[in-house]
């Protein structure tokens, strides 16, 4: 392979971050990020709560409006007991709507982009769904595996069924989140790299023709935004829904 | 139009060589993020848990409870002012009805005292009216009176007057006297006939 060539995974490589000390404890880039998204939260959260404006500016009414999204999502989704789950189910989704917006600016690492922290977030998900369920219902809470108002002769058969499908919550939930993210920004720098290669080998010609890689590019970053806000919102919605499950049962 | 069509083409060529040449290139090389041998895979875990569990204890003791406290006190306040503003409205109902029932009785008041000016005069007009007309009646009673007296008068004194006068032109006219009884006669059946016998 002569020339340059488009290296579209390389952005998922991970390194060490902070220098000598993170280097000593395997401090990643991934890493710095979530760092630069703690940070910003605090910041925000700070400006509101400093201000406590009784008519918000704009950074205390986005704040605002996050917070009774997620708030309502959890009352509506899981019920009046959502309202202990709520700084939970918020940090997840603000810790994933912020990785997801911030690693669509260049050069910036998108964490949820590697399956093995949407893994750990939906094994935590997971665990702590199933874990409340055994706390509330005990050992009846091996119930919500045995469908209602089914026929006795069809539960050997729906109930592995129930068993698998409950298994694989969190594959799925990791899954789609890195999916999402990865096929994401792989799409992105295939497009960015076109536009180097074509103006690299066809010169003036190339410059012209990078105009259709570039608009594919505009398009494809306003649908990425959207896949950024849906992604953790459907991150969030299912964390409700399980823990729903765990503490009604149905 | 053919150096449009011939810039497209190649530029389709080549970004199908070009997809070509990614796609041996993603088969030839793994995703970094499934190569769970790098030590980096799993330190960054550890310090996303760090990280979580940092941002959470942050979010659930202090920004949260304080973003709600902040939302909590604005609806505070938007209720307090809206019981306000529906205690102002029920107190202004409540003057408008007072006043409309003071200017309903004031109305009433009026009405009553006009009533009763107008029965007052009306009565002291019928006793005026009543007054007057005896008044004239005994007027007119008194004028009837004088007028019958003076008719009397004048019938009794047209019968002499007359019998001379018809004396007078009989005896001028014959010569001689007229028979006393047939002038009384005469004149009498000349009065009758005027209806004044």
């Amino acid at each position: 392979m002569a020339g340059p060539s488009i290296d579209a995974l390389g952005q998922f490589r991970l390194t060490t971050g902070l220098g000598p000390i993170g280097h000593a404890v395997n401090f990643t880039n991934s890493n710095e990020m979530m760092l630069l998204s703690v940070g910003l939260i605090i910041v925000a959260f700070g400006l509101t709560l400093r201000t406590r404006a009784l008519v918000p500016g704009r950074m205390q009414s986005l704040v605002e409006t996050l917070y009774e999204f997620v708030h309502g999502m959890c009352v509506d989704t899981i019920g009046e007991e959502g309202r202990k789950f709520f700084p939970l189910v918020f940090t997840l989704f603000i810790f994933i709507l912020l990785g997801n917006l911030l690693g669509l600016f260049p050069y910036f690492f998108a964490y949820t982009s590697g399956i093995v922290v949407t893994l750990a977030m939906a094994m935590f998900v997971f665990l702590f769904s199933t874990a409340v369920g055994f706390y509330i219902h005990g050992f009846k809470f091996l119930k919500f595996f045995v469908p209602a108002g089914v026929p006795g002769w069809m539960l050997p058969m729906l109930v592995p069924i129930e068993i698998i499908s409950y298994l694989s919550r969190p594959v799925s939930l990791s899954v789609r989140l890195f999916a999402n993210m990865t096929a994401g920004h792989v799409m992105l720098e295939v497009f960015a790299g076109f536009m180097i290669l074509l103006t690299a080998s066809l010169g003036v010609f190339g410059v012209v023709a990078s105009i259709i890689p570039l608009g594919l590019n505009i398009a494809l970053m306003g649908l990425e935004l959207l896949v950024a806000c849906l992604q953790a919102y459907v991150f969030a919605i299912l964390t409700c829904l399980y823990l729903h499950d765990a503490v009604h049962m149905h | 139009m053919s150096r449009l069509f011939t810039t497209a083409s190649l530029t389709s060529g080549v970004a199908l060589g070009l997809l070509a040449q990614a796609g041996a290139a993603h088969a030839s090389s793994n995703m970094p993020q499934m190569d769970f041998s790098n030590p980096l895979n799993g330190s960054q875990v550890v310090w996303l848990v760090i990280i979580l569990v940092v941002l959470y204890l942050i979010l659930s003791r202090w920004a949260l409870p304080g973003v709600g406290a902040v939302l909590a006190t604005r609806s505070q306040r938007i209720q307090r002012d809206l019981d306000a503003a529906h205690a102002a409205k029920v107190e202004a109902d409540a003057a408008v009805a007072e006043l409309h029932a003071a200017i309903k009785s004031a109305r009433d008041e009026a009405n009553a005292e006009v009533a009763r000016a107008t029965e007052a005069a009306k009565a002291a007009a019928a006793e005026q009216a009543a007054a007057l007309s005896a008044r004239l009646d005994v007027q007119l009673e008194k004028a009837e009176a004088e007028i019958a007296a003076a008719r009397h008068q004048a019938l009794t004194a047209i019968r002499p007057i007359a019998r001379e006068t018809a004396a007078l032109l009989m005896t001028r006219l014959t010569g001689q006297a007229l028979d006393e009884a047939q002038l009384n006669q005469g004149i009498h059946d000349a009065l009758a006939a005027r209806g004044l016998a």
